[in-house]
């Protein structure tokens, strides 16, 4: 059998330089298009599109070009009457969703507008007994429901509303034999799980459950020849597996496991320098998702045209701290 | 199948509901995206009309037939719409409707839009409903067969197989599998989760699970996953990862020249092990010194790209040097 690796090649005709004008100008025309096509059909995860879009901007120094009371007069629209968010006006509420409306508005310092007691309540309400956590009243158990759960009362100060020890528990057995952790116990490792619940483990200080060198060489292990890293074997890499695999890294202080000059080339590469944004690999499409990660990998790796993010929440360093939190972090 | 996430509003057959006499009692209702008001939309006439109306029985909460057939057009136009998802099972409930139907529905779902978390939570939930998986193994198989590495069908796959206990040739799908691509992780994964769910680790199954995997690693020195695997298996093992007839069977791939990053590090792995337990061997390719040298291999030519973590080894390495 050949031995292909799958990867992307990158070349000379891939931008190397972080094109920041682009990409304030990108996220700010992102949702003026409202008869876009896209728009509309992203409408059911636009909680989501709004926190990516926010936390990008405040990442390259331009949360001033959004509007915040528009934003904020959003959110209070999502609030369901059982304490949980929607994606939008009219839709259900749903976990994903609550954690994205705490992340902006956090971020926008201006969590009194939410009703706290009451989005708690929800996300206390959807910890089954073992531990675990369901996305919304009807949905399926994953680990990363564990993470938005997690984050978000940890954001609210409200850690104390939910069985901890429990939500660790069942966390740890979703731990595999490569190191790594799936959505659900045996379920195959994938990086976008390992940063959720190393990201609960984090958060909880409870990192020395795990075996750092054993995950942090899988991890380390999903750098590919061309510098991105992929998030499972045999998977091309992806600007957004970059960022969790990174971030992931970075909670278990092995940041310096991958090669930070051929990652950054990759993530830079994956500009697009007509639209702005960041695609998931050279050449694709871009998208706000993508774009908040490529910008967040690149400061991780150090960036300083960009401000610092905390790997643990995703959200800029300066927040978590305002919030006086503090999300562990290993060192070797 | 018509209905696509792609634009739409070319179709000829199509009837804008806006235009159905028996839609004609119900108010639609515009997407409101906040306070600004959105604007006169020309992207897709079909798509608009369609999300009007489901938002319009949305809100007189219209649980019938016909409310059914346009969340139908609705997933169709946009799968990842869980209120749309939610709502159609409220229906299904309500009408209390054959759901051997509706189990068709979603396999097409399925088949179209196989990496969408509604359209497989919808299938689990109708498995559940009728407490019968009797199809979900072949379901799986067949979107596998298409995308080996597809998470939600192995999701769904070990759900039923675990839910229904299905064990019994789980086995023989995976040597398929494997034999088709050595390399894939996901099944390897499923192997080792079967074993655990069933037999778990007698000795004479991890012998057995030796001798497969050494006979996949000849096959392909550089595979992740089988190394992976390997490793997991020799955990349950007594000697661990000094396991002898592991560490004969690198020993003889080393000999022949292969330096595979996957064999150095699995040898510089079961070297720190044996220092750890305090035995020292000199002259072997457990001991301290030959483990350092292959860290530098690593580290300078066979995996540059990982130097910062065959650093962090040499370092660990060396505490146990006297
Ligand atoms: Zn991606």
């Amino acid at each position: 059998m050949a031995n292909l690796v799958k990867d992307v090649t990158i070349n000379d005709s891939h931008p190397k330089t972080l094109l920041l004008k682009r990409h304030v100008e990108y996220i700010a025309a992102y949702g003026n298009n409202k008869e876009d096509f896209e728009y509309c059909m992203t409408e059911y995860l636009r909680m989501s599109g709004m926190y990516w879009g926010l936390t990008a901007m405040e990442l390259m120094g331009h949360l001033h070009y959004m509007d915040k009371a528009q934003v904020i007069e959003f959110i209070s629209q999502c609030i369901d009457s059982s304490g949980g968010i929607s994606s939008s006006i009219g839709h259900d509420p749903h976990l994903l969703y609550t954690l994205s409306a705490v992340q902006i508005l956090c971020l926008l310092d201006a969590v009194s507008v939410l009703p706290v007691d009451k989005v708690t309540e929800y996300v206390a309400s959807l910890q089954k007994p073992d531990g675990s956590f369901t996305g919304d009243k009807w949905g399926e158990v994953d680990t990363r429901f564990s993470f938005c759960a997690v984050a978000c009362l940890s954001l609210l100060g409200r850690l104390d509303a939910i069985d901890v020890d429990k939500a660790v528990e069942f966390v740890v057995s979703c731990h595999n034999f490569d190191g790594g952790f799936g959505s659900q116990p045996g379920s195959e490792s994938h990086a976008g799980l390992i940063y959720c619940c190393v990201g609960l483990l984090s958060i909880t200080g409870r990192l020395h459950l795990i075996d750092g060198d054993l995950l942090g060489w899988w991890l380390s292990e999903r750098q590919l020849p061309s510098g991105g890293l992929n998030g499972r074997p045999e998977k091309l890499p992806d600007v957004c597996y970059s960022w969790w695999v990174l971030a992931s890294l970075a909670m278990l202080g092995r940041l310096h496991w991958v090669h930070k000059q051929s990652l950054e080339r990759f993530v830079l590469a994956c500009q697009d320098t007509e639209l702005g944004g960041f695609s998931d690999r050279p050449g694709d499409i871009p998208d706000p998702f993508h774009t908040l990660f490529g910008l967040a990998a690149l400061s991780l790796l150090g960036n300083g045209e960009l401000g610092k993010v905390n790997p643990t929440y995703c959200m800029p360093q300066h927040v978590i701290d305002r919030l006086k939190l503090r999300p562990q972090v290993l060192s070797v | 199948m018509e209905g696509s996430s792609s634009e739409e509003g070319e179709d000829v057959n199509w009837t804008f509901y806006r235009d159905r006499e028996e839609w004609a009692d119900l108010k639609p209702v515009p997407q409101d995206d906040g306070p600004h008001p959105v604007v006169a939309i020309a992207y897709s006439e079909k798509f608009r009309d369609v999300f009007d109306y489901f938002r319009g029985v949305l809100k007189v909460h219209e649980l019938s037939e016909r409310a059914l057939d346009l969340t139908r057009d609705a997933v169709e136009l946009n799968p990842g719409n869980y209120t749309v998802w939610q709502y159609r099972r409220q229906i299904l409930k309500h009408l209390d409707k054959d759901l051997k139907e509706e189990m068709a529905f979603v396999a097409e779902m399925i088949s179209a839009f196989p990496k969408n978390y509604q359209v497989w939570h919808h299938r689990q939930v109708l498995v559940s409903w009728l407490n019968d998986a009797s199809d979900e193994l072949q379901l799986t198989a067949k979107m596998l067969a298409l995308d080996a590495k597809n998470y939600h069908a192995w999701q769904h796959r070990q759900w039923a197989i675990r839910t229904f206990n299905l064990f019994q040739n789980e086995l023989e799908f995976i040597e398929k599998l494997l034999n088709d691509d050595i390399r894939n992780n996901s099944a390897w994964n499923q192997r080792y989760f079967v074993i655990n769910q069933t037999t778990e680790f007698a000795p004479e199954v991890i012998e057995k699970e030796i001798a497969y995997v050494l006979s996949k690693i000849k096959i392909a020195t550089k595979n992740e996953s089988s190394w992976n695997y390997l490793r997991g298996i020799v955990l349950h093992s007594e000697s661990g990862l000094r396991k002898p007839s592991v560490i004969d069977f690198c020993d003889e791939l080393y000999n022949s020249g292969n330096r595979s990053a996957c064999l150095l590090s699995y040898l510089v792995d079961a070297a720190l092990e044996q220092a750890e337990y305090g035995v020292v061997k000199e002259n072997s390719l457990l001991s301290i010194d030959k483990a350092l040298e292959l860290c530098d291999n690593l580290a300078n030519e066979f995996d540059v790209c990982r130097r910062g973590y065959w650093n962090y080894i040499s370092g660990c390495l060396r505490v146990h040097m006297n």
